[in-house]
């Protein structure tokens, strides 16, 4: 099953040259841009590990590129997203992710809510 | 034999003209006092990559040129501020696509522990990509003395970067000559993806008084006749003196002599000041340079 999260997740893959377009995009308007991966692709799982630090002050989309293939090349069987940080007052929040690598075979599952005791909505996964 | 369609004639004017380079090398010529020798390489260099540009354009592909060069020369010669232009005319010709100059020396590039020095050397190179990376003092990275020094491994990525990459980043070493020379021989691997080597001379004195007016005409100042025979002296003086770091030093003393000019200026208030006498730097404002004291000491 297809995962959809981040921008763009409903979009065929991006070419590596459509990636860097997005990567130039970002680093024009000085975001900070980081290159994360999981093999759990959990909705819930809103901590990806990380790739190397955040990269700061890039002026050119090839810096975050080399790491996004290296990234790749490490985990060919993870997910790989590209997160870009906007640290300007106000901001200081994720402007832009989306997934660069998914693995061959994406896992299969779904979310089920279903209703405990009381009122309690518990969330179950579906293979 | 080739038809005049199939050959047709190239515009080499046009292509140079188009492109920014023009305006680079003339800001080149009009801010660098004297300088021949480099200032011939980088237009060699320009030259070279114009007509590569126009090859490329009939699809005469020779591959990415090396463009890594070693700028080596004495302190204060002008080796950054040919790295900043050298940056402009590799941006206006489309071998560096943000023309950006990063400048690093050995405490950016190499870490203090094991694991350190790789990510350090590796964001900096990421940093510089698009650009031109200006590594100051590059022969500190290798001390041949300490084999376990960390500086070898700063090298190594460099290197491996200088040859998969060079769309992405041209390298400029830049140190003392005889240095420079010691490090390219003992890194071999350096020495030959290194293709542009630039000697900078040292300035004469006629150059440096030539750069002080040019300083000064920048800060919006200017010497009066006394001021320029003391500044001439003051740079003969200077000039024999240890640290003398030729066009630096004489940015210093510029910013001494504007101190005491103020403190000149200062003292006198109450009578009514001209802008001329704002402008103006005299031979007092000079002469009462340490470089004069110890003159008189040996004398």
């Amino acid at each position: 099953m297809r995962l959809t999260q981040g921008t763009f997740s409903f979009l065929p893959d991006l070419s590596d040259a459509q990636v860097r377009a997005q990567i130039e995009y970002c680093l024009g308007r000085g975001w900070a841009v980081s290159v994360e991966y999981t093999d759990d692709p959990h909705p819930r799982n809103a901590y990806w590990e990380m790739y190397g630090m955040p990269m700061f002050d890039l002026k050119d989309a090839a810096g975050v590129m080399a790491e996004v293939d290296a990234c790749r090349k490490t985990f060919p069987r993870h997910y790989v997203k590209v997160n870009a940080f906007d640290a300007t007052a106000g901001w200081e929040s994720l402007r832009l992710s989306f997934i660069v690598n998914r693995p061959p075979v994406e896992p299969h599952f779904a979310l089920e809510r279903e209703e405990g005791a009381g009122r309690l909505q518990r969330y179950r996964l579906r293979y | 034999m080739m038809s005049a369609a199939a050959n047709p004639a190239l515009d080499l004017e046009q292509l140079y003209r188009d492109s920014n380079v023009a305006g680079a090398l003339e800001a080149l010529e009009r801010e660098l006092i004297g300088l021949v020798p480099v200032k011939t390489r980088v237009r060699e260099v320009a030259a070279l990559l114009v007509v590569d540009k126009l090859r490329r354009s009939v699809g005469l592909e020779a591959g990415a040129p090396s463009l890594h060069m070693s700028f080596t020369g004495n302190p204060g010669t002008g080796k950054t501020t040919v790295a900043l232009r050298m940056a402009q005319i590799l941006h206006a010709l489309g071998y560096s696509r943000k023309g950006h100059l990063v400048a690093v020396t050995r405490d950016d590039l190499v870490g203090q522990y094991i694991g350190h020095t790789a990510p350090k050397t590796k964001e900096v190179l990421k940093r510089a990509m698009g650009g031109v990376l200006f590594i100051d003092e590059a022969y500190y990275l290798y001390r041949p003395e300490n084999e376990r020094d960390y500086g070898q491994e700063a090298i190594e990525i460099l290197l491996q970067v200088m040859e998969n990459q060079r769309e992405d980043l041209v390298v400029i070493l830049a140190g003392y000559k005889d240095r420079m020379d010691r490090f390219f021989s003992s890194n071999p691997g350096m020495a030959s993806r290194v293709a542009h080597h630039i000697d900078f001379p040292d300035y004469d004195e006629g150059e440096l008084l030539a750069i002080a007016r040019l300083m000064l005409e920048n800060m919006k100042y200017r010497l009066d006749a006394g001021g320029e025979a003391a500044l001439r002296e003051y740079i003969a003086l200077r000039k024999t003196q240890p640290h003398f770091a030729n066009a630096r030093s004489i940015r210093n003393a510029l910013d001494r002599a504007r101190l005491r000019q103020a403190k000149r200026l200062f003292e006198q208030r109450g009578t009514p000041l001209t802008r001329e006498a704002l402008m103006t730097i005299t031979a007092a404002d000079i002469r009462a340079s340490r470089v004069f004291e110890d003159k008189e000491k040996i004398a």
